[in-house]
Parts: C-alpha cells; sequence; structure tokens
C-alpha cells in the first residue's frame, strides 16, 4: 500500500504544521502568501500560544514551523520558542533576519531542537529587493552572517522561485554553501498577495522545465517542502511525498486562531475552526468537516485520465482555487498545458475567489486583470470591528451572511 | 550460534544482542504503523506494519533482537525483511545498541 | 543506507502483470521532514 493510501484514514495528528504567529511584519513583499503587514488586535495571547503548544505536545506533534508575518517581531517570540521547545515540540521558524543580531544568533546556537530559515528571494540585491523591498537582502545577509559566526549549524535558506530569480539557482546554491547554509526552493502560489503579482512572476513552462531539470541534475541535499509535486509529470518523481498534505499530514493555525488546510489557502473556503473553540485544535483536526472532507480518497476527476495523474496528483489546490480553476481539473502550471485552455477561457466575469484576510499595511487599486501595475494604496486606519465573514455554505448567494428581518 | 569476527565494529547491526529504541526518537502509534522523529538527526520515518511498531518497542524487553521479532509474531518468511528493515533503523540511529553489565543496565555512547 | 526512495512512476512500473511473486514492500520509509507539501 502506498502511504498516500494510508493518510487517507487521516492521521491522529499532523505530521508537522505551520503556525503563523502574528500578521505583522517590518516588510512588505510582493507576493506575501498570508497578505501580512499589520498586527491583527485579535492575536492570540502570549498565554493562548502556549496552550496551543501543550495541546502540540500531548498530540505528539514533532515539530512546528513558526512563521508569520515575520514572526521574532513578536515581544514574547523567544519566550514562546523555549517554551516549545522545552516541552518536546520542535521548532523550525522562518523570519527575514531582522532580528538576528550577533546575540540573539549566540543565543541560537546554544539552543537544541531549533531550525532558523531565512527567506530570500534573488542571489543579489537587485533581483532580490524587487519582491521583498529596499534592505532586505543586506537584513539576510546579516543574519547569515551573524549565524555564522555564532557557530549556529546549518541554517536554511528559502527562496520562493520566480521569473526572475529562476537563472539564479547555481548563485543560490553558491550562497548556501558559503554560510554553511541549506538550501530550499519553493513554489510561488496565488495566494495573499502572491494572486495580485502571479501572472507577471510565476515561472514560464520553459523555466518550470529548467528548473525540474536542474533539481534533478543538482538538486541534491536541496529541499523542496515538497511544492514541485506537480513537475513530477515531467517523468522521475522528485523527493518528497508528492502529495498535497492540506488537512491530511499538514495544515495552518493563523495569528487569530483560525485553523486552516494549508498556509496557502487562508480562505474561508479552507477554514476548519478555530483553537479558542472547545477542543481547542485537536479536535479541530480529528473532527472537523472540512478535513473529514479533503481525507476523502481523491478521484481526480478531470486528470483521472491522464496518464500521469499518479505523479503529480493534479498538483496544488491553492494554485487552482486563487486562479479560478475548478479543483478537480488541472493546475494552472500543469506541464502538459492542460489548465491552459481553462486560464484562458476565463472572461473578466469570472468570479476569482479573494480571501478577505488582508493585514496588508497598502491595498491593491482595483485594476483589469491584464494591467501589469501592482499598485496599492495605504489603508485608511479604522477602529470598526473586523468585517463579517459570509456562511461559507452560501458563497454564492448574494444574501450570504446577511440577516433578514422577520416579518 | 553465528560466529563473529572478534573486531567487529561496535556500530554494526547484530541481531543476537540487545537493543532499544533510541532516546532521542519520539514514536508516534498511527493505524497503518507508526511515525518516528529522531530529534537529533530530524529525520522522520515511517515503520509501515503494526508487527515492526511491536518488534521497535519491545526491543528493550528482550535479551536480543531475534527473540523480539518471535514474540511480535512475524512470520518465518518475512525475517529476512524485517531483519534488513532493523538494520537499517540502526544506521538512522532509531535503535541502539543496550549493553548489559552485570547486575546493572547501562547505556552505550 | 537508506530506506527512502522515489515513488514510482507509471513510466517505471512494469507493465505485466506478472504472476511471479508479490515485490516486497520496504517496511520503512523516510522522509525528509522538510517533504510535505503544505507547510512553508
Amino acid at each position: 500500500m502506498k502511504l498516500t493510501d494510508h493518510f487517507q484514514h487521516g492521521l491522529n495528528s499532523p505530521i508537522c504544521l505551520t503556525w503563523e504567529l502574528t500578521y505583522a511584519c517590518n516588510l512588505a513583499c510582493v507576493h506575501c502568501l498570508s497578505s501580512s503587514g499589520r498586527r491583527d488586535p485579535r492575536e492570540l495571547s502570549t498565554a493562548e500560544c502556549k496552550a496551543v503548544v501543550d495541546e502540540l505536545q500531548a498530540m505528539q506533534v514533532f515539530y512546528v514551523n513558526i512563521g508569520g508575518g515575520e514572526p521574532t517581531v513578536r515581544q514574547d517570540f523567544w519566550e514562546l520558542l523555549d517554551y516549545s521547545i522545552d516541552h518536546n515540540v520542535g521548532v523550525k521558524f522562518s523570519t527575514n533576519g531582522i532580528k538576528l543580531d550577533a546575540a540573539r544568533a549566540a543565543q541560537l546556537a546554544r539552543t537544541d531542537y531549533v531550525d532558523v530559515q531565512i527567506s530570500l528571494d534573488g542571489a543579489t540585491a537587485s533581483v532580490n529587493d524587487q519582491v521583498r523591498g529596499p534592505g532586505s537582502y543586506h537584513t539576510a545577509m546579516r543574519a547569515l552572517e551573524n549565524l555564522a559566526s555564532a557557530g549556529f549549524a546549518q541554517p536554511k535558506i528559502s527562496v520562493v522561485m520566480t521569473r526572475h530569480n529562476v537563472d539564479q539557482l547555481d548563485e543560490f546554491k553558491a550562497i548556501a554553501d558559503k554560510f554553511g547554509a541549506q538550501l530550499r526552493i519553493t513554489r510561488l502560489r496565488p495566494s495573499g498577495r502572491g494572486a495580485d503579482v502571479w501572472d507577471e512572476l510565476h515561472p514560464t513552462a520553459a523555466q518550470q522545465r529548467q528548473l525540474y531539470d536542474w533539481l534533478v541534475a543538482r538538486g541534491e541535499g536541496v529541499l523542496t517542502g515538497d511544492s514541485f509535486f506537480h513537475l513530477s509529470a515531467y517523468g522521475q518523481a522528485l523527493p518528497g511525498l508528492n502529495l498535497c498534505g492540506a488537512g491530511r499530514v499538514v495544515c495552518l493555525i493563523d495569528p487569530v486562531g483560525d485553523v486552516y488546510a494549508c498556509p496557502f489557502a487562508i480562505h474561508e473556503n479552507f477554514l476548519a475552526g478555530n483553537v479558542r473553540s472547545p477542543g481547542g485544535f485537536e479536535t479541530v483536526w480529528r473532527a472537523s468537516e472540512l478535513f473529514a472532507e479533503l481525507r476523502q480518497p481523491q478521484t481526480g476527476g478531470a486528470c483521472r485520465s491522464c496518464g500521469h495523474y499518479d505523479a503529480c496528483q493534479g498538483g496544488c489546490m491553492a494554485a487552482k482555487f486563487f486562479t479560478g480553476l475548478p479543483l478537480d481539473g488541472p493546475d494552472p502550471e500543469c506541464v502538459l498545458g492542460n489548465a491552459d485552455a481553462a486560464l484562458a477561457a476565463r472572461s473578466t466575469d469570472t468570479a476569482i475567489p479573494k480571501s478577505e484576510v488582508d493585514h496588508s499595511r497598502t491595498v491593491p487599486t482595483r485594476r483589469p486583470r491584464d494591467s501589469r501595475v501592482n499598485a496599492r494604496q495605504p489603508v485608511a486606519i479604522s477602529l470598526a470591528p473586523p468585517p463579517r465573514r459570509p456562511d461559507r455554505a452560501c458563497d454564492a448567494s448574494p444574501l450570504a451572511g446577511v440577516e433578514l428581518a422577520q416579518s | 550460534m553465528t560466529e563473529r569476527e572478534p573486531d567487529r565494529p561496535v556500530g554494526a547491526f547484530d541481531p543476537d544482542r540487545p537493543y532499544r529504541r533510541s532516546r532521542s526518537v519520539a514514536l508516534r502509534p498511527e493505524s497503518f504503523g507508526a511515525l518516528v522523529y529522531h530529534f537529533g538527526t530530524r529525520k522522520l520515518s515511517f515503520l509501515k506494519t503494526p508487527e515492526l511498531v511491536e518488534v521497535v518497542t519491545g526491543l528493550e524487553q528482550h535479551p536480543d533482537v531475534h527473540a523480539a521479532i518471535d514474540a511480535a509474531g512475524v512470520a518465518v518468511a518475512q525475517r529476512p525483511s524485517y531483519l534488513r528493515a532493523l538494520a537499517g533503523l540502526a544506521e538512522s540511529g532509531t535503535i541502539e545498541r543496550r549493553v548489559i553489565e552485570p547486575g546493572t543496565e547501562k547505556d552505550e555512547a | 543506507m537508506t530506506f527512502w526512495r522515489y515513488p514510482m512512476t507509471p513510466s517505471e512500473q512494469p507493465d505485466i502483470v506478472s504472476e511471479e511473486p508479490v515485490v516486497e514492500e520496504t517496511l520503512v520509509e523516510e522522509v525528509s521532514i522538510d517533504g510535505m507539501c503544505g507547510v512553508y
């Protein structure tokens, strides 16, 4: 039996999960999957975070991937890091490096069961800072230098592959080697602010092939977070489980305690519950309707007749969802081009799902889909309560979430 | 009784010796077997049969690996596969030798 | 030695329905802790 068959029975606990500690961030990367920038006033308190760690420990979750926003801008980050490790939950945290000065680097080098992942999207400042903002390359380099000087063993450098950095793969490897780090490359998804820049930033079909060839030829020791399993249809499968883990082996806990199937699917359709509800995270993982649905055997839908379905599993759920494609059809970046017709057929009337969860410090101006300008306006600070979430089951109805007076 | 080379390195898997699950390893039973995570090496493994899980968790109670395999009810035809799997687990640090000193059980580094 | 292996793609699978004994399944499968999608 394949492992994927085993997972269809559901796991008692996630193998690992992503936990975004805050929506606050010192940067404003154009492709941010969580549309981060401003802290949410409802974020979990220190005590609530510790209660989540206690649950993860009881569920024997082996490790947690902490991110955000920028997790280290939380005042209690270091306290929570130690608390997690002391309670048998290993930590890998993803950071832009802003707080990793010499002292913190030394502290991390003394701490066991913690991995550090530095985000970097260009092997040069000019490529990197286009996406992550001025000075961000320098910040990442300084953090890597500090970690190396402190003797921190093998941090990770995590790169989101874009049209502008595919040619820099060898240079990324060289940077990793220089700092004693391990290179990790991941897929850009049209999630969060990524939706605004997807058209111009996602790799071309030729570049996907280039990326796949590089991984096969020179990818030994390079991590991918299993995010390129959609490329397996080119031939030899890449290392990893080669399947979508959403709701099955992984999930996301967001800063306000909402549990989503995947960090690339922060949208009410993929919201399973909230850790503040009775029964906490464990009940959401084990009993939510959404996760039960996702754990049903996948039939393949329109991809069923394709000989490559076993290898690519129909690709990324989030990529399909946020490009307005059906979930039971091909991935927008299907290497056989099976989604091209569906993508071209989208008219300006086609509803492209958009998450209401947006903590950006700027908002996009309305623009036609074919515009290449990613113009954003500053957000007006408001003390109004957060917008009501529409009823999930009635997304299509214009009356969703509206309470009608009874006559 | 198998003849052993006198200078066999301590690290080599020897099913005639006592073993146990490594202390740095977390083992979590699942319906299909178990998930195993080694906190030191950061390696995650799947043990794909309940029998193998029983062998691994039972190692500590038995004088050698063969006895643990017997106790788990592994079919004779399967023994070679199980021994190969256990050798791999020893190599990855999931299981380790335990050294019995006269009167005490002592950790082997 | 590692028990981790690539899953077989359709092109690698044998195309004869075989009467040979079933290929023994590995009892242990190792995966990189990085090796699952849905985590960044």
